[in-house]
C-alpha cells in the first residue's frame, strides 16, 4: 500500500530523515514511536507529500509522487488527522466534512451530508453538525477531524500524535474512534505517544531515532523484550 | 474677525455635493484597490517566482512615491505617451486605486500570512489544490481578520483623495478652494471642509469597529 523508499529530507543544514525504507501492508495497522525531534512526524508527512523529501521515492497504492497531479491523487485517498485538529474555524461542523467529498470528488451537497451525518454518529457526534469547532472540546474537534478525513473516503489514514494536545481525560474517546478504525480493517500509519495504543492496536511498531528506523517488530518484541540500548533507555523514560 | 455663519450656511449645498463627489471616489477606488490588492497581495506570497517579483516592484513603486506625483505622471505623463488626454475622473480613480491597491495588497498579504500553516495542511492533505484552499479556506479567514486595516485604508484614502484637486477634479477640497476665491471666506470654508471630512471618516470607523464586532460573534476563532 505503501512503499518508502531510501527517503532522505532535510531542513537547511539538519538532517531530519536519515534513508528510511518502509513498506506497508493493505490493512495494517504500522505505530510510529521514538524521541521528540526524532523525525517521526516528518516521515509521516512526506507520505502525502506535506513535506518534500529531499531524496528518495514515496509510493502510495501504486502510484509515484512525482507530480503535482499525482501527489494530488493520491492525498484524496490518504486521510490524515493533525496533532492540532486544523478544522476550519469559519465552518461548521458539517461544512468542515461535506467541503472536500463536494469540491474534489464532485459529491452533491444532500449526499456529502448524508454521509458527514453517518460519519459524525459513527465517532459519536450525530447531534454537532451545525456548531462551530470553537464550541467543541479537544476531544470533540479531533473527532470531527478524523470524520472530515474519512469523508474522502481514504484508502488510508495518517495520524500525526492525534492525542497529544488533548486534555487527558479527551484522550480516551480519540483513541477509541482509531481502535474501531483498525477494527473495521482501515490502513493505518499512527504517529504517537500512547503506548498503550501502540501496543494494543498497532500490528507492528518502528522506533525511529535520528531520522532512521533503528528498530521494528512486534509489538511485542518491541515492549516486552527490548533488545537495542536506545530503544531501552526511551521506553524506560516512556512507560 | 469674526466667523461668518451666513456665508458657511450658504456655501453648504455646493460643499455637500463635493462630498459627495469625494465619496464617489473613494468607494470606488476603495473598491477596485481591494481587488487589485487581492490579486497582488496573493501574488506576493505564491510559488511563481516571477509574479512574486512583479508584485513587489509594483508594491514598493506606489508606496515609495508619493500619491501626489502618481496623480500627476497618470494625468500629464500618460498622455504624453499614449496621445489619449485623460479625463480627470478616470485620472483620479485610476491613480488613487492603483495607490490604494499596493497598500491594499499588503494588508492582505500580512492576513494570509497571519492564518495558520495548519489550515493550508489540512486543505492540501484532503486532496484539495492550492487555490481551492485559499478561496474556501484561507481567505475567507483572512477577510475577517483585516477588516480594522482595511477600515484604516479607507479611512485614508478618503482623506488622501483631497490630492486629486490638483488636476482640478472638483471634490470637496476642490470646491471649496473655488469658493473661497469667489468669497474670500478662508476661515469659514476650511472649517466647513474639515467638519464634513471629519464626520465622514467618523462614520466609516464606527461601521469598521460595527463589522468587527458583527464578525467576532460569528463562531470563529
Amino acid at each position: 500500500m505503501i512503499t518508502l523508499k531510501n527517503l532522505h529530507k532535510s531542513f537547511g543544514d539538519i538532517t531530519v530523515l536519515n534513508g528510511i525504507d518502509l513498506e506497508v501492508a493493505e490493512k495494517e495497522v504500522v505505530v510510529i514511536i521514538g524521541p521528540s525531534g526524532s523525525g517521526k512526524s516528518t516521515l509521516l508527512r512526506c507520505i502525502n507529500h506535506l513535506e518534500q523529501p529531499t531524496e528518495g521515492t514515496v509510493e502510495v497504492d501504486g502510484i509515484l509522487l512525482d507530480s503535482e497531479a499525482n501527489i494530488n491523487a493520491v492525498r484524496a485517498e490518504v486521510g490524515m488527522v493533525f496533532q492540532r485538529f486544523n478544522l476550519f474555524p469559519h465552518m461548521t461542523v458539517l461544512d468542515n466534512i461535506t467541503l472536500a467529498p463536494m469540491k474534489v470528488r464532485g459529491v452533491s451537497k444532500e449526499e456529502a451530508e448524508k454521509t458527514a451525518n453517518e460519519l459524525l454518529k459513527r465517532v459519536g457526534l450525530g447531534d454537532r453538525g451545525g456548531a462551530y469547532p470553537s464550541q467543541l472540546s479537544g476531544g470533540q474537534q479531533q473527532r470531527v477531524a478524523i470524520a472530515r478525513a474519512l469523508a474522502m473516503h481514504p484508502k488510508i489514514m495518517l495520524f500525526d500524535e492525534p492525542t497529544s494536545a488533548l486534555d487527558p481525560e479527551m484522550v480516551k474517546e480519540v483513541l477509541n474512534v482509531m481502535k474501531k478504525l483498525a477494527e473495521e480493517g482501515m490502513t493505518m500509519v499512527v504517529v504517537t505517544h500512547e503506548m498503550g495504543f501502540a501496543r494494543e492496536v498497532g500490528d507492528r511498531v518502528l522506533f525511529v531515532d535520528d531520522g532512521r528506523i533503528l528498530v521494528e517488530g512486534t509489538p511485542e518484541e518491541i515492549f516486552d523484550n527490548p533488545k537495542e540500548e536506545r530503544l531501552k533507555s526511551f521506553l524506560s523514560e516512556v512507560l | 474677525m469674526s466667523f461668518n455663519l451666513d456665508l458657511a450656511v450658504s456655501a453648504m449645498p455646493l460643499l455637500l455635493m463635493g462630498a459627495l463627489v469625494t465619496v464617489k471616489i473613494t468607494a470606488l477606488s476603495v473598491g477596485l484597490g481591494v481587488v487589485i490588492g487581492l490579486f497582488v497581495g496573493i501574488a506576493r506570497i505564491c510559488n511563481v517566482r516571477i509574479l512574486r517579483i512583479l508584485s513587489a516592484v509594483y508594491v514598493d513603486f506606489l508606496r515609495g512615491t508619493p500619491l501626489l506625483v502618481q496623480i500627476f505622471l497618470i494625468y500629464f505623463a500618460v498622455p504624453v505617451i499614449t496621445g489619449i488626454r485623460m479625463d480627470p475622473f478616470v485620472a483620479a480613480i485610476t491613480s488613487c486605486s492603483i495607490n490604494s491597491g499596493a497598500y491594499v495588497a499588503e494588508i492582505f498579504r500580512a492576513g494570509i500570512q497571519s492564518i495558520d500553516e495548519g489550515q493550508m495542511e489540512a486543505g492540501r492533505s484532503l486532496g484539495l489544490t492550492w487555490k481551492q484552499t485559499m478561496c474556501y479556506i484561507i481567505i475567507p479567514q483572512a477577510f475577517k481578520r483585516v477588516i480594522p486595516p482595511l477600515g484604516n485604508e479607507f479611512i485614508a484614502l478618503l482623506k488622501d483623495s483631497s490630492l486629486v484637486s490638483v488636476i482640478g477634479f472638483e471634490e470637496l477640497t476642490r470646491r471649496g478652494q473655488l469658493i473661497i476665491a469667489r468669497t474670500y471666506g478662508s476661515l469659514e470654508i476650511w472649517t466647513c471642509v474639515a467638519i464634513i471630512y471629519l464626520i465622514m471618516t467618523l462614520t466609516i470607523s464606527r461601521l469598521v469597529a460595527y463589522l468587527e464586532r458583527r464578525n467576532a460573534k460569528g463562531g470563529a476563532r
